[in-house]
């Protein structure tokens, strides 16, 4: 069996524990093995939100250096500060959008140069596809539904053993009925960026 | 309906560890659980706290004081045939081993269960102790599951196994096994559980003075034998493959190990033992294990726990095999591991190929900013701590502070701008410790503590302080939750969770009974008021308490700003 280790990103409040149990469910709905490791407790405060999936009989919750076939990034320093996990032929999808720690404001500490730094995964990884898709949540209706924008785009990959229909269905079943649609209009706005 | 209630055998749905131990409990019909909240733990709590409110809920939960109240109202059900749980992080065993070290002599009669939620790496704690210590140390069984499915059927096992030997039954995990997700295959619910039983008076078995004590004693060593011939037949511990290489894997690290078998296509070829029932030591099976063997490497993570045990078997069976682990610098004692190094110390030790995939140069990646946790915007400890900070200032005594905390949200005061937070050990040991550091130094001593810990265990420290004329400041920061873990609720709350109505216990009569003379509340978000209060009791040569009284916003905000 195809075996996959998706490695999710990103900061605190960003949605990225959803994203990744909303993949878990459709994995799971596609009747293959799955699992989805989560970070809780203090680093949820503001902190760096970790989260991997696992597709394939995988047992291990963690990614090790070199071994993520897919990253996704809600955030570019974050997305950079994972990328010792890729290896040449790995895949990263990254919104583009900063979250500026406090310890830059703080003058503790410098961005660095998002742009720069897309332009070397461009180069040097197998496929990347960045953009912004806290603008793209944005106009889909809800700022909020960034992180199925990019479950969105991680689909259309055709990585995943998930099929659009799938993780439609998983999303009516799985998200609050208030934000079923917008979330939907989310995911159809991160299909369209690959 | 909570998703755990769903009477549906067969449906798999992907559960968390914590909330595949949920699960079981209540397919095994448990019906008084009682717990502390602590990480990894506290999704356990939450989910039964969540249950126990239900209309027609199966069970009874509270949310104890501390983990050690925990434990005795849950032994106390299970004496009175009535099946129970309870459950804490790992240093929550601590404050309750006074209870379990004797609960194992006089044992238990419906099934109990006892989960302890360990955190190699401290992602969120003070220490990375290794609890499977406590199951040697007790003398009771002890279950570690890999997978979801894995904490729902070993929770279930543990109930048998309890009622099997009148024990009670440690289900060990760890951050990386509570909160993991996988599907569960969901089991039959009981029609009925039963919620009230009869206790049986036998003073000769429930009340260890010294010469019932010293027959449980005896009574305990024959069960964990009983025990261990239940390791050694039991499902939970299995050997695959077979060769001159061993490789015995528990927790998280039997995962990490089984994926590297198959990756490095060695399956078959190496001699793989999981063990699950990882306590009472399954000696027959490791010796079966070992026989034929060359060497063996032992993936664990933090004690070499079972290494040990295998160069005890060795030895007294004069087998000439090498043990490999810890001591052989294959595996650290430190922090959690990592399934890439795992996979080379197989490799390394069967002797194959293992390379990395080939990956970009990365050098050039300059330092990147860190996240590190911090208070919330808004939060009211921010406000205590800078108008404390303040007041010290005019009274220029900013030098000579010193001040002791403890653990929660506020322990972040540590980080600057704030650096409020000097010396911390455990739950309560802000006021302890203050006892301490006022008799062995002439400095200033002010130390902070949250509502929720105060009560786990401030309270008797504060007596202490009151008896032996102890000179400090307490500042007790009341949030009004247990905010750290998720916003528990504990005696002191003004803001409730939906329907929660239990009496209130509150703080400010709680010090003053203790005999405390000088106590000030203030509401920190009013400065001014507040600042002249800080001054005013800092300026005492006397034990004096501060309660500084403003809800956690974030829990505000999830309750409505109902008070």
């Amino acid at each position: 069996m195809d075996r996959k280790r998706i490695l999710i990103t990103g900061v605190g409040g960003q949605g990225t524990l959803l994203a990744s149990s909303l993949l878990g469910e459709a994995v799971m709905a596609e009747g293959l093995p799955v699992r989805v490791s989560e970070v809780h407790g203090m680093a949820q405060r503001g902190g760096v939100v970790e989260s991997t999936v696992m597709i394939g009989g995988i047992e291990s919750p963690l990614i090790s250096k070199g071994c993520a076939d897919i990253l996704v990034g809600f955030e570019p320093l974050e997305t950079l500060r994972a990328i010792s996990r890729c290896n040449k032929d790995s895949t990263i999808v990254t919104n583009i959008t900063p979250i500026v720690p406090f310890t830059v404001e703080l003058g503790q500490a410098e961005y660095p140069d998002i742009d720069r730094w897309i332009d070397f995964m461009k180069k040097n990884y197998k496929m990347v596809i960045a953009y912004d898709a806290a603008t793209a949540a944005k106009e889909a209706g809800t700022p909020k539904a960034l992180n199925v924008v990019l479950l969105g785009t991680l689909i259309a990959t055709g990585l995943v053993p998930v099929s659009v229909e799938r993780m439609k269905q998983t999303i009516r079943e799985k998200v609050k009925p208030k934000f079923v649609e917008a979330n939907l209009k989310a995911f159809e706005a991160g299909l369209s960026k690959c | 309906m909570h998703k755990l209630l769903e009477d549906s055998p067969g449906k798999k749905l992907l559960l968390l560890g914590n909330e595949a131990i949920v699960r079981g409990a209540l397919e095994a019909g448990v019906a008084v659980c009682a717990a502390y909240p602590g990480t990894p733990s506290s999704e356990i709590a939450n989910n039964l706290f969540f249950i126990s409110q239900e209309p027609s809920s199966p069970l009874y939960f509270e949310f104890s004081t501390n983990e050690k109240v925990a434990m005795e109202v849950a032994a106390a059900a299970s004496a009175s045939g009535v099946r129970s749980l309870t459950c804490m992080k790992h240093v929550g065993m601590n404050v309750a081993s006074d209870v379990l070290m004797t609960l194992a002599y006089v044992g238990t009669k419906a099934g109990m269960v006892i989960v302890t939620a360990d955190d190699p790496s401290m992602h969120s704690s003070q220490n990375e102790q290794d609890n499977r210590c406590y199951a040697r140390f007790s003398g009771l069984p002890m279950l570690e599951p890999t997978s979801p499915q894995e904490a729902k059927d070993m929770t279930i096992a543990a109930f048998d196994i309890s009622e099997k030997l009148e024990l009670p039954v440690m289900v060990r995990t760890t951050t990386r096994t509570s909160h993991v997700r996988g599907p569960v295959e969901l089991e039959r619910l009981p029609d009925e559980t039963v919620k009230k039983g009869r206790f049986q008076k036998d003073p000769r078995r429930w009340v260890p003075v010294p010469a019932v004590a010293r027959i449980r004693h005896e009574v305990l060593l024959k069960a964990e034998e009983k025990a261990r011939s239940l390791a050694e037949g039991s499902r939970y511990n299995h050997i695959d493959g077979e060769g001159s290489l061993g490789i015995l894997a528990t927790g998280v690290g039997a995962s990490y190990a089984a994926d590297a078998i198959n990756e490095l296509g060695l399956a078959g070829r190496v001699k793989f033992l999981r063990l699950g029932f990882v306590y009472p030591y399954p000696d027959k099976l490791l010796l079966e294990f070992m026989q034929g063997l060359k060497k063996v490497l032992v993936v664990e993570e933090l004690e070499p726990f079972h290494e040990d045990r295998l160069k005890v078997l060795a030895h007294e069976h004069g087998l000439e095999v090498a043990i490999l682990g810890k001591k052989s610098g294959h595996f650290s004692r430190l922090y959690e591991f990592d399934p890439g190094h795992v996979k080379e110390m197989i490799a390394d030790t069967a002797s194959v190929e293992y390379r990395l995939p080939a990956m970009p140069d990365l050098s050039e990646i300059p330092q990147l900013p860190m996240r590190p946790p911090s208070l919330c915007p808004g939060c009211p400890h921010r406000e205590t701590y800078n108008g404390i900070k303040e007041a010290l200032k005019a009274l220029g005594e900013e030098e000579r502070a010193v001040y002791p905390t403890d653990i929660g949200c506020y322990t972040l005061g540590l980080l600057p701008p704030i650096q409020m937070a000097d010396y911390l050990l455990c739950m309560g040991s802000s006021v302890g410790t203050s006892a301490g550091f006022s008799v062995a130094t002439d400095h200033m001593i002010i130390s902070f503590i949250g509502d929720s810990t105060f009560f786990h265990s401030g309270i008797s420290s504060l007596a202490n302080a009151v008896h032996n004329e102890h000179k400090f400041c307490l500042v007790i920061l009341d949030n009004s939750t247990t905010a750290m873990t998720g916003h528990q609720p504990n005696p002191g709350i003004s803001l409730r969770p939906p329907g929660y109505d239990k009496p209130r216990v509150e703080i400010e009569k709680v010090v003053k009974a203790c005999g405390v003379k000088s106590v000030v509340k203030v509401n920190p978000y009013k400065r001014k008021e507040s600042l002249e209060a800080y001054k005013e009791v800092l300026s005492k040569d006397e034990l004096t308490v501060i309660i500084a009284e403003a809800p956690c916003i974030l829990y505000l905000k999830r309750v409505g700003g109902k008070r």
